[in-house]
């Protein structure tokens, strides 16, 4: 049985773990809203260029010539996995789960005898797969300095992994991260990107354009910019699906911070009755006594 | 005269979504102005100026690279970074110039033999400088 002070203490323990939380939710909530802000700001970019780059990758994908980044080297045999996670804790299940995604990924492509690279951006995901796959790291990315991703971020990471592909030193793409579905729900989603793959509006009427210069042209110069995008497009995603994460996850810390208050308190005040009722027992069975 | 839609954007932000009588474009094998009922075109932009003129005046914003696609009733360009003229200050200016440059003598490091990209970075530097002619802003040397 712990002392009155004991109790005491215990109580103001956790209440002012209650107020640590509340305000990172609300944090969150700011944040959050501010990711969504710039996950929609980026959308119009995004379909437009999907569509355009549909409409290109069906006229000149099929010929001998297209590029590498849209047919592929011909081989499935290394992997590459870019895993995008959050920089900090405290987040509930996000980085979690995305790590979850991407060992089972991993282990499937090691299980069918293939060779696995992993790049990682965010140090959460990192710690988490570094015990079973730590020897398929190749790379890092560290965004803890970064306050607000921005497109310049996203370039810097495409530029690395197109010198890799470059340098022959993969032959498949793919990114995971946290598609941001509402506060609650955000699911863990592979994507691959190299070799692209474009989603064809099939009613769609194609449209002939001119092209200028020439459309292999601007295909070579379009598709690295793709990976860029798409990129981009994950990671404002996954800050959205972060912040989210987060709120939900201290919104529930809050409450049950609250409930072991209420708790508490009854403990406290029963046990502070208990010693009133003793004393006065003790009073008087004194006074009884004489 | 016949409209078309104009639709800027940046990965970041759209940048501007509004009816256009004409829309002068930096393309990357010269200048082209799209009028409404143009052929369809989807052309790679250099850095420039781009000038959309409306029914209240003209807008000029400063693109570096991306691309546009032109149809007979709209313009749409994606733009790789895109800043409407009056906030190209110096200092934003000069820093692009900057940006150019190291670029520049990065290919010129990393490409020692192979011309393509040095000359690209180099016209694209040379752009950078035609920019700050055009808005009345020079590149510091």
């Amino acid at each position: 049985m712990p002392s009155l002070k004991d109790l005491k203490n215990r109580i103001e323990t956790v209440k002012s773990t209650r107020k640590i939380t509340k305000a990172m939710q609300m944090v969150a909530a700011a944040k959050l809203r501010r990711a969504q802000d710039a996950a929609e700001a980026s959308r119009p970019y995004t379909e437009r260029f999907n569509a355009v780059m549909g409409g290109l990758a069906a006229s000149v994908g099929g010929s001998d010539s297209a590029p590498k980044l849209l047919s592929g080297t011909g081989s499935d045999q290394v992997q590459l996995l870019i895993v995008m996670t959050a920089e900090r804790g405290l987040c509930g299940g996000f980085n979690g789960n995305i790590a979850k995604l991407a060992k089972a990924h991993a282990q499937k492509l090691l299980a069918d005898g293939k060779t696995v690279k992993i790049i990682t951006v965010g140090k959460k995901g990192r710690d988490a797969m570094k015990r079973d796959l730590g020897d398929h790291f190749v790379g890092h990315v560290d965004l803890t300095e970064v306050k607000r991703v921005g497109y310049a971020d996203a370039q810097g990471i495409a530029k690395d992994i197109l010198g890799r592909f470059d340098a022959e030193e993969f032959d498949v793409a793919t990114i995971f991260f946290a598609r941001f579905e509402n506060v609650v729900t955000q699911h863990p989603t592979a994507q691959q990107i190299i070799p692209a793959k474009f989603e064809q509006e099939d009613d769609a009427e194609a449209t002939l354009y001119d092209y200028e210069p020439s459309e292999e042209e601007i295909l070579a110069d379009l598709l690295p910019r793709g990976v860029a995008t798409a990129i981009f497009s994950a990671l404002l995603e996954n800050a959205a699906s972060e912040q989210g994460a987060r709120m939900s996850a201290m919104d529930n810390a809050t409450r049950n911070a609250g409930e072991m208050i209420d708790k508490l308190t009854i403990q406290y005040n029963r046990s502070r009755q208990a010693v009133i009722t003793n004393e006065l027992i003790e009073i008087i069975s004194g006074a009884e006594a004489l | 005269m016949a409209n078309l839609q104009f639709d800027l954007v940046s990965p970041e932000r759209r940048l501007a979504q509004l009816q256009a009588t004409e829309v002068q474009i930096p393309g990357a094998d010269g200048d082209m102005t799209a009028m409404a009922d143009h052929a369809p075109t989807i052309t790679t932009l250099r850095p420039g100026i781009l000038t959309v003129v409306h029914g209240g005046g003209s807008d000029a914003y400063v693109v570096s690279g991306g691309f546009a696609e032109i149809t007979a009733t709209g313009v749409s360009v994606l733009a790789e970074q895109a800043l409407p003229r009056d906030e190209v200050t110096q200092e934003v200016y000069d820093q692009m110039v900057e940006d150019a440059k190291t670029a520049y003598g990065r290919a010129q490091e990393t490409f020692k033999n192979e011309p393509g990209p040095v000359d690209d970075a180099a016209k694209l530097l040379s752009d950078m400088v035609a920019i700050g002619g055009h808005i009345g802003l020079t590149a510091k040397n």
